[in-house]
């Protein structure tokens, strides 16, 4: 390593080859899942792969335990075990967090259900049904007819006067129009950022840019780019 | 609200900023015999004395600490290349010298943790400090060139840490111009907001649009913008 272009390309390609490990793929998750407004979709394979890992290396604890091997290298496995914990533990809690602050969003959308684990849809379910349970109890129950909805202020106007639909205003919504921090991974060329083309930047390979979620979501679900 | 993003959901700690770092690689000169350590995160060694060896940051923290080994310094961390950064930031405003992604990190770690084994300790401490502030500079004076017809940033080289104590002014100063930037809000000034606007209708904002052109400001901070 000689020169900072050694580095790079050392470090790039150390990189490619630990991308392959779990935990990587597990960070970048973590790391995406942390800079993006909305739920992204669980790596459910990816999860469960952790979890044995996981068990296996609690396993090896044990057994180092009986037989008696080196404290040092016992220490540095928990090492290892307690970082990936963490990573897990973090990610989950991320998630769980992102789906009790848009449960009633997300159990609107077939789509956003479908990213979420057979665990998580359970809580946002029973979450959301609380929810409603908690608020027809308290307050819509006393209200009058045409105001006693979950969701909407009344039934009569479905805008207020700025045009904005009230049940935008009631339910929190993930806002996809804000900035985020993003690296490319590799060259992505000329990229449209609204719909009607006249914002077009090039993006190439290991740059950082400031974008607006809404434009590259479909190139952080495709792994083009990352969040960071 | 609109245009003020959740603090706690999409920035980094500085500790798990921390944390990512630690799993760059870096080179270790054991004094012990260790074999090879199979972990979650990869697998590592065999370890014998004076040969040298590469592992994530957090092990050669942790043997460090135990004093097993001496961890090299990396080639960038020298009095020599720091001063080459520190002119090249000096002379070249509007550019960021390509240093590792996790520098302010890995410096720090490792001044914590093995001054003994870095020379002009000293010396390099007070050099990566003085490139920290010539950055910071630089990111504050690229804050400023933010406008209403920016709607994407490009920060070449900018390392982990910069981007995460940058993030809450970036992303708010963008979030801010662009919402009063939106078609709905030009609207709404002209017409008093009595009528809803179709949101297809750019109105306004188009005619201000005809004229794109990305003017680079320097070769790694530029702004797309729109000629008024």
């Amino acid at each position: 390593m000689s020169s900072w272009e050694d580095d790079d390309s050392a470090a790039a390609a150390a990189a490619a080859a630990a991308a392959s490990t779990d935990v990587e793929l597990l960070k970048r998750a973590w790391r995406n899942e942390k800079a993006s407004p909305e739920i992204l979709r669980f790596d459910s394979p990816l999860v469960s792969r952790v979890r044995e890992q996981i068990q296996l290396l609690e396993e090896t604890l044990d057994d180092f335990g009986e037989s008696g091997v080196d404290d040092l290298v016992v220490s540095l496995y928990q090492m290892d075990l307690d970082r990936t914990l963490f990573l897990l533990r973090s990610y989950l809690r991320l998630r769980l967090q992102k789906i009790e602050k848009y449960m009633m969003h997300i159990s609107k959308s077939e789509d956003l259900l479908s990213r979420l684990s057979q665990q998580e849809q359970r809580f946002a379910k029973s979450c959301t049904e609380m929810m409603e349970k908690h608020l027809e109890q308290s307050v819509l129950s006393k209200l009058p007819y045409g105001y006693d909805s979950v969701t909407r202020q009344s039934l009569s106007s479905t805008e207020d006067d700025m045009g904005i639909p009230f049940d935008l205003i009631i339910i929190p919504e993930p806002q996809l129009d804000t900035f985020v921090f993003c690296k490319t991974k590799s060259d992505v060329g000329a990229f449209q950022l609204d719909d009607i083309g006249e914002e077009v930047v090039d993006l190439v390979a290991d740059d950082l840019y400031v974008l607006r979620y809404k434009s590259i979501k479909g190139l952080v679900e495709s792994g083009q780019i990352d969040l960071i | 609200m609109a245009g003020q993003s959740d603090p706690h959901l999409s920035i980094f700690s500085p500790s798990e900023v921390e944390f990512v770092a630690e799993d760059e690689i870096v080179e270790i000169v054991p004094n012990i015999r260790m074999e090879a350590l199979n972990m979650i995160c990869g697998d590592f060694g065999p370890f014998f004395p004076q040969i040298a060896s590469k592992v994530p940051l957090w092990l050669a923290v942790a043997l460090k600490k135990r004093g097993k080994c001496t961890i090299r310094t990396p080639d960038w961390m020298t009095v020599d290349r720091l001063t080459q950064v520190l002119d090249a930031e000096r002379e070249s405003p509007k550019e960021f010298q390509p240093l590792p992604f996790h520098y302010i990190e890995i410096s720090k770690l490792l001044f914590d943790h093995a001054r003994d084994d870095i020379s002009d300790a000293y010396l390099v401490r007070s050099l990566i400090e003085d490139i920290r502030d010539v950055r910071f500079h630089k990111v504050e004076t690229g804050l400023e060139t933010i406008s209403g017809r920016t709607h994407a940033v490009k920060l070449k080289n900018l390392s982990a840490m910069e981007v995460n104590i940058v993030r809450p002014f970036m992303v708010r100063t963008l979030q801010a111009f662009y919402k009063h930037d939106s078609p709905q809000m030009i609207q709404q000034a002209d017409n008093t907001g009595s009528r809803p606007t179709p949101v297809t209708d750019r109105g306004p904002r188009r005619d201000l649009r005809r004229s794109l052109v990305s003017s680079r400001l320097g070769k790694n901070w530029y702004l797309l913008t729109v000629n008024l």
